[in-house]
């Protein structure tokens, strides 16, 4: 009998080994070297370095493989979904400076200024500005000095990174100023907040600047960029972050109700005294290789071997090709013929003869818009390319290498002038003489230039349009001119009438999208909507 | 590396088993002869067993035995067909016996999990459909065989093309987002409910003439054993084995059959649609010039009556006392899309020897499976739809290449003015058809080895251990060459070459123990059952894509990933007074796919039966042969809820190089950090049953009914994030509940059993209600639902919703307005709130995919050797969204500016929409239907060559008719949205089956 315990015990024992080692088998960890835990993201700075790629790529591509597949954002066709594309959307098409032939469901609604809060492109919109912020806040959480030494991550390196947390800083204010220039009042998180499923505050326009603006200076005083043009291509120096101060103290007035025209001014001149100049041949800025041209001060860059994406520069090049144009021109494999401009838009130049800025195809268009649907109805748009500057075409017809321009030194200049104009502290012969510059540039030499006379707001929206058009300012341009709602300024189709008709107050901010509307209680929809 | 690990852990348990070999006692040799009582005939292979004990031996050829046994045992000599006969030895060492002939049936046995059950003695809900009952005809799929043939069971085909894959509803499925999908076990072997690449459906492995039953096991009594898998039910397959009890058999099983297209959509021909053109673009001449003047008719081209074969062989018999099947399959099926095809090879093998005089009996089981494929592209079948009906098939002048080479080979592209095709344009079906090649070939094996081991010395102790592998290996491409105008691309090389591939390998251990004792002193049975389970997934895959040229690379991903499954498990079956019947499970489940703190969940059951047909009162009522009533409770789990095995960990993934940023000269992969849930587990579900068993007038009518409540919690959603809080805007994390409820019926006629002519008539039905109750974390009366059921046409549009209160799947739409001759009016729908506009407010919950009532029939005539056979299902209630429709009966649609036309359907003439209008209830249609599956005549040869011989010859006609209101292809579609469905043809079938 003894035995037999014994034999027993050794064997149950044997046994109760054999199950447990069975229950460890439970632990496990990724097989897939592409997947990485966060263990192994941030243990040094090429880790750092590639989560800042993330935080640029977010305003260019769509997910992780080119042109799509694995997607940022779920539930929408993954070309709807770009950063670009969308506010390109929100920006221009419901604007004169652009109509749309396509129907896909909401796109119209675009055209005719009659969104709703279902409407699925400004909640693309709305989702893809809120990625990109919490993507912003990991990042910054993640790269606090207290992590940094945790890690053991000192010197250069640290130094490195340093210069990206600012970096991706600014590209959170960026977002945030989208943000609340699109949708009002808007939920709000930082680095603060931790990740999972919680409902934010919403705070208002007012409060959201605020914050933006002492996020900026708190970064151009105590942060780490770099000066203007001494960075790396494809990353933001000082001369963006007071673009973004620029543009954000140019419609204070709009966003908080509190004109602050002689802090645009300022920022605005800072920019023009720096590093940046006016490149000679406005067409080049909007090329294939325009990485080379002058005057870029943010761009967002694409490449049709390392960057593709359905949406983005793609779609805007692509898009506006079709008719007559031929692709070959554009260095494209073929246009889907959507989008052109309003006769309005065509009739801010007063000489498109001369004035180099007016790269339409007319040939088979017309400059009336009787039926949107049609593509020959409106000029047709050449300004860009995936062409270079030497007249070769860029590297793949299907993908564009074509940059974009987020923000340029001749705004700089036209903002300048106008904060000049609204503040009535005088400067307007400077101003007069950095309109003057942008002219030149524009028309090869001065027999355009404008006198101090002819330096009025009406002539500046009008510049602006001429300068500025289809690169995304013209819809806050309006609203800051009091031209956007109301019937002072009508454009074809705008309130979906083609001679154009009054549309309602309300509609300078675009709704919250019913989803967070209904995912976070927190949050009152925008009034009208 | 993987097989040792499975071995190192079978040491412990063949530890145990031999732990038991201790038994001695005083014996005496007792010998003899068995013969049939009446012909006096010997009966070989008849079982003698110790009463008591599991010592025993069987009679050989002569009917002569010999066993040891001690001086007082008794012996109990039984054999199938004959009446058992329990004997004393009293010390007698000669004992020869004659067994009588039984007259009743031989008692039915089901599989449950981990063991087997008398029929009668079940207390799940246990639906078994045995060889017999099976479909018949050209059958790829081995779970068409079980179509309609078992109440609760739903069983649709993903489609006409060969091998397609099917979707398997067991009571309307408890899950929303998670797989609905149910536990398939082959032979003891859970088997991974993930797909193979390059195989649409799994379970063509089996070859269905191998298959000897289904068993399905419905409430959560039953399954609840198989825990964190079984909320969706458990589907238990048996592959036919050999006996001894039967001499050497040859089959072979042969059909042909021609495949045919029943219906067409209805679009316009190219008189009409000229005249509707040309009226509605009178004043775009850069439309009119488009208008071609052919007339062809896409659909007709692209679909053509196909010709399958299918060839089965086995042999089974015993080789030396060791029973053994041996079967080769192939099958080489043509789909009546062009160029579909799949041929199958199967070979299996299966031995049952029995050792220690058959103390231990051994089952081992290897099936393998080459599998070809050539799958058409089916947008072939949506682009043949809104091809321009006047233009013809192939083109005058067509474009062509630099080289010379045309353009889709000629057949008609549209073009622009370079000559180069317009990207967004239709493409030709037959060019999608004939230029891409889409191939796979996969490689399966499936095996196991089983012991059952009846412990000696300790009487009523079986053993049991299971070992399982399931490797499978495949490849495929898809090469589009240059000139295919959808991947056109002159300057820097178009055209697509795809590769892929994959590798799974799964194994299972099981180890439990069976203990089953009379205790007669409480006129009681009890049976015990205790277990460990463990079973590994892992696969590893890769896809690359490059142009023809391959200069460019367009996706070069791999991924590995694995998952463990670890499991404790019990059931306790009590029977008292052989009337009084309990059973109880418990199952404790781990698996690494959740985090530790979620890891461990808890399933128990238990069920009570009572068989009222054996109480004093019943017991002289001839006509109620069984009468059983049944209640049965039990929770189960579902894990399969994403397709990530790593949910809940904070990941990052790093760029493709097509994805990359640019700082300064370098590009840059980014990483990107993925939304996770770090609190996720799985779904539970818990069921209550009750149900009634009868058989009635001599087993003549029998059947059952059953009534059902079941509720999930912890559903797995996939829910809006707040924006901000997440890396996504979209998470999937366990929030809703859903219930479903309903009651089956089922009855079985023989309304007449004569020797030479029989009819047998069979039904089911059964009617679920589904209903979400629960979606959100609080309780928002705002929150709508999560959109889900894309449709073709729209930025992410969404047909369907999920919301609380209504059932899963329901169509989200507005309400549309008719004119006084009932044309829908464009644009104008009811608004249902009252404010004035049309928003989407408006929208309404309307109807929903699944049918609510669902059921089959099926009647079987025997005439002396001629056999007819028709069944059919029935499902009613569900409703389809015709996408077909809602994307092709726009007229402004028909012209597109960038240069090309497209077809539209005659729904035209009923809307006259000019633009799209996805969102109308009008496109959800009533899809209920009746669909005669089989209709079959056979004629049977007996006796051809010697008394075991015998051939049938039979023919049948497949997806004879359907009878339904929906004008699409098909009314049975899973998914409720109809867009580019591969239809279902009518099939004509010539076989033979002979048994030799």
């Amino acid at each position: 009998m003894n035995i037999r315990y014994k034999i027993a015990s050794i064997l149950a024992m044997v046994i109760m080994l054999g199950f447990s080692s069975c229950t460890e088998d439970l632990n496990t960890e990724p097989l897939d070297d592409d997947v990485v835990t966060s263990a192994s993201v941030y243990e040094d700075a090429e880790g750092y370095q590639q989560v800042l790629g993330k935080c640029y790529a977010g305003l260019s591509l769509t997910g992780q493989q080119g042109p799509a597949g694995m997607p940022d954002i779920q539930g929408i066709d993954e070309g709807f979904s770009s950063y670009l594309r969308t506010m390109w959307t929100h920006q221009e098409l419901s604007t004169d400076e652009a109509v749309v032939a396509w129907s896909d469901p909401g796109l119209p609604n675009f055209n005719y200024n009659n969104w709703s809060a279902s409407n699925g492109w400004v909640k693309a919109m709305y989702n893809r500005i809120f990625y990109q912020i919490t993507l912003c806040n990991e990042f910054i959480r993640e790269s606090s000095d207290g992590k940094l030494s945790e890690r053991g991550i000192s010197g250069s390196d640290a130094d490195a990174v340093r210069t990206y947390r600012s970096e991706v800083r600014f590209l959170r204010a960026f977002s945030y100023w989208h943000a609340i220039d699109m949708f009002g009042n808007i939920p709000f998180v930082t680095e603060e907040d931790n990740v999972g499923a919680f409902q934010p505050p919403q705070r208002s326009r007012a409060e959201v600047f605020d914050y933006i603006e002492s996020e900026l200076l708190d970064v151009l005083e105590n942060g780490s960029l770099k000066d203007p043009k001494q960075n790396e291509y494809g990353r933001i120096d000082k001369a963006a972050a007071w673009m973004l101060l620029t543009k954000l103290y140019l419609n204070a007035e709009v966003y908080k109700g509190e004109p602050m025209y002689a802090e645009a001014m300022d920022y605005a001149e800072r920019v023009i005294n720096s590093a940046y100049q006016l490149d000679p041949n406005y067409e080049e800025l909007f090329l294939a290789d325009n990485h080379t041209a002058d005057g870029i001060i943010f761009p967002v860059v694409f490449d049709g071997n390392n960057s593709q994406t359905y949406g983005g520069m793609n779609f805007l090049i692509h898009a506006a090709v079709g008719g007559s144009m031929s692709a070959n021109d554009f260095g494209i494999d073929g246009g889907w013929a959507g989008i052109r401009v309003t006769p309005q838009l065509y009739n801010t130049f007063d000489d498109p003869a001369n004035d180099s800025r007016a790269m339409f195809h007319t040939d088979g268009q017309e400059l009336e818009i009787p039926d949107v649907t049609e593509f020959t109805n409106g000029y047709a748009v050449a300004k860009f390319k995936n062409i270079t500057s030497e007249g070769n075409a860029g590297s793949v017809p299907g993908f564009v290498d074509t940059d974009w321009p987020v923000f340029r030194l001749a705004d700089a200049y036209l903002m300048y002038a106008e904060a000049a104009l609204r503040s009535n502290t005088g400067n307007l012969g400077t101003a007069r003489d950095y309109v003057n510059e942008v002219r030149e540039r524009a028309y090869g030499n001065d027999s355009e230039n404008i006198t101090q006379g002819e330096l009025t707001l009406d002539f500046l929206i009008n510049e602006r349009a001429r300068e500025l058009y289809w690169e995304g300012h013209r819809r806050t341009d309006l609203i800051r001119f009091n031209m956007y709602a109301g019937d002072d300024y009508l454009w074809a189709w705008k309130g979906g009438v083609q001679e154009g008709s009054s549309i309602g107050e309300y509609l300078r901010v675009f709704p919250i999208p019913a989803s967070d509307i209904n995912s976070n209680s927190n949050l009152t929809q925008n009034t009208g909507y | 590396m993987k097989m040792t690990n499975l071995l190192k852990k079978s040491i412990p348990i063949i530890a145990l088993v031999f732990l038991s070999f201790t038994a001695f006692s005083q014996n005496i040799a007792v010998e003899g002869q068995v013969t049939d009582a009446e012909s006096g005939e010997p009966l070989p292979g008849v079982s003698i067993v110790e009463k008591g004990t599991q010592n025993g031996t069987s009679s050989d050829m002569d009917g002569n035995y010999q066993i040891s046994v001690p001086e007082d045992a008794t012996l109990v000599f039984s054999f199938v067909g004959y009446q058992a006969q329990e004997i004393p030895v009293n010390g007698r060492t000669t004992l020869n016996v004659q067994l009588q002939q039984q007259v009743q049936e031989m008692e039915e046995v089901v599989v449950i999990g981990y063991g087997q059950v008398r029929k009668e003695d079940a207390t799940g809900s246990v639906s078994k459909v045995t060889a017999d009952d099976f479909e018949e005809g050209a059958i790829t799929s081995p779970e068409e065989l079980l179509s309609g043939k078992a109440s609760g069971v739903q069983i649709t085909s993903g489609g006409g093309a060969p091998g397609s894959g099917t979707t398997i509803r067991i009571r309307g499925g408890s899950s929303m987002s998670a797989s609905n999908a149910p536990l398939i076990v082959i032979d003891g072997v859970p088997i991974d409910n993930q797909g193979i690449d390059g195989m649409r459906n799994p379970l063509n492995t089996l070859n269905p003439g191998d298959i000897e039953s289904f068993t399905v096991l419905k409430d959560a009594s039953a399954t609840a054993i198989y825990g964190s898998r079984a909320s969706n039910g458990v589907i238990i397959i048996e592959t036919k084995e050999g006996s001894v009890d039967r001499p050497m058999q040859v089959s072979y099983q042969g059909k042909v059959s021609l495949d045919t297209r029943t219906n067409e959509i209805d679009v316009l021909g190219a008189d009409e649609y000229k005249t509707l053109f040309e009226d509605y673009y009178a004043d775009n001449q850069n439309a009119l010039d488009l208008i071609g003047d052919n007339s062809t008719d896409w659909q007709e081209q692209i679909f053509d009556p196909a010709m399958s074969h299918d060839h089965n062989l086995s042999v089974s018999g015993a080789a030396g006392g060791v029973p053994y099947r041996a079967s080769v399959g192939y099958n080489n099926s043509n789909g009546i899309l062009k160029t579909s095809n799949m041929e199958r090879t199967t070979a299996s093998i299966t031995a049952n020897p029995s050792f220690l005089d058959d103390r231990l009996q051994m089952d081992a089981n290897v099936k393998g499976l080459y599998i070809e494929n050539r799958f058409a592209n089916d947008g072939a079948i949506g682009a043949a739809v809104a091809y321009d009906p006047t233009q013809p098939v192939k083109m005058e002048n067509p474009g062509t290449m630099d080289d010379g080479t045309e353009i889709d080979n000629g057949y008609h592209t549209w073009l622009d003015n370079s000559g180069d095709p317009i990207p967004i344009a239709t493409t030709n079906p037959l060019a999608m058809l004939n230029l891409e090649q889409d191939r796979s070939f996969v490689k399966r094996s499936l095996g196991n080895v089983k012991f059952d081991y009846d412990v000696h010395g300790a009487p009523g102790l079986t053993a049991t251990l299971n070992m399982g592998y399931d490797y499978s290996e495949s490849e495929g491409y898809v090469f589009v060459p240059v000139q295919a105008s959808w991947e056109y691309d002159e300057q820097n090389g178009g055209g697509v070459d795809r590769d892929y591939g994959q590798t799974k390998r799964n194994e299972l251990l099981d180890f439990y123990l069976n203990y089953q004792k009379d205790l007669e002193s409480l006129d009681s049975r009890i049976s015990l059952m205790g277990g460990y389970s463990w079973q590994h997934f892992w696969r590893k895959g890769f896809t690359h894509q490059t142009n023809v040229a391959k200069t460019i690379t367009d996706q070069d991903t791999d991924y590995k990933t694995e998952n463990y499954l670890v499991s404790f498990f019990g059931r306790l079956n009590y029977t008292f007074k052989d009337k009084y019947l309990l059973t109880a499970t418990l199952r404790r489940d781990g698996s690494s796919r959740f985090a530790e703190d979620q890891r461990w969940g808890l399933f128990p059951s238990a069920a009570l039966a009572w068989q009222i047909h054996k109480e004093p009162f019943l017991e002289n009522v001839d006509a109620i042969n069984e009468l059983k009533l049944r209640v049965g409770y039990g929770v189960t789990g579902q894990q399969d809820i994403t397709d990530n095995d790593y949910p809940y960990l904070a990941r990052y993934t790093v760029s493709e190089n097509t994805a990359r940023y640019r700082f300064g000269d370098q590009w840059i992969n980014t990483i990107r950090p993925e939304g996770y849930d770090e609190n996720i587990k799985w779904e539970e579900t818990t069921t209550y049953n009750a149900a009634i068993d009868y058989s009635l007038l001599d087993n003549r009518i029998y059947g059952n009914l059953e009534v059902y409540y079941k509720e999930t919690d912890d559903m797995i959603n996939t829910v809006p994030v707040p924006a901000g809080t997440n890396f996504t805007n979209r998470i999937l994390t366990n929030v809703g509940s859903m219930k479903n409820q309903g009651f089956e019926f089922s009855v079985n006629g023989v309304a007449i059993s004569q020797e030479d002519f029989s009819w047998e008539i069979g039904l089911n039905a059964t009617y679920n209600e589904n209903e979400i109750t629960k979606l959100t974390s609080a309780n928002d009366p705002t929150y709508q639902g999560v959109e889900t059921g894309g449709i073709s046409g729209g930025v992410g549009s969404n047909i369907q919703i999920h919301s609380t209160g209504y059932p899963r799947n329901a169509f989200f739409v507005y309400e549309q307005v008719y004119n006084e001759s009932g044309d829908p009016v464009e644009g104008v729908y009811v608004d249902r709130n009252g404010d004035g506009q049309i928003t989407n407010e408006d929208k309404y919950r309307y109807k929903q995919a699944a049918p609510t009532v669902y059921g089959g029939f099926s009647t079987r005539l025997n005439y002396k050797n001629w056999d007819f056979r028709f069944s059919g299902r029935v499902n009613i209630g569900n409703y389809v969204y015709n996408n077909i429709e809602s994307n092709n009966n726009v007229l402004n649609q028909m012209y597109f500016s960038a240069g090309y036309l497209t077809n539209v359907t005659e729904g035209i003439y009923n809307t006259r929409f000019d633009n799209t209008q996805y969102m109308s209830d009008y496109y959800v249609r009533d899809a209920s239907f009746l669909r005669m599956d089989n209709i079959s005549l056979g004629y049977t040869f007996k006796d051809v060559m010697n008394q075991q011989t015998s051939v049938r010859v039979y023919t049948t006609v497949q997806n004879a008719f359907v009878i339904t209101p929906y004008e699409g292809l098909d009314p049975e579609i899973e998914s409720g949205i109809d867009n580019n469905f591969y239809p279902r043809p009518t099939t004509f079938v010539l076989g033979v089956s002979a048994n030799f």
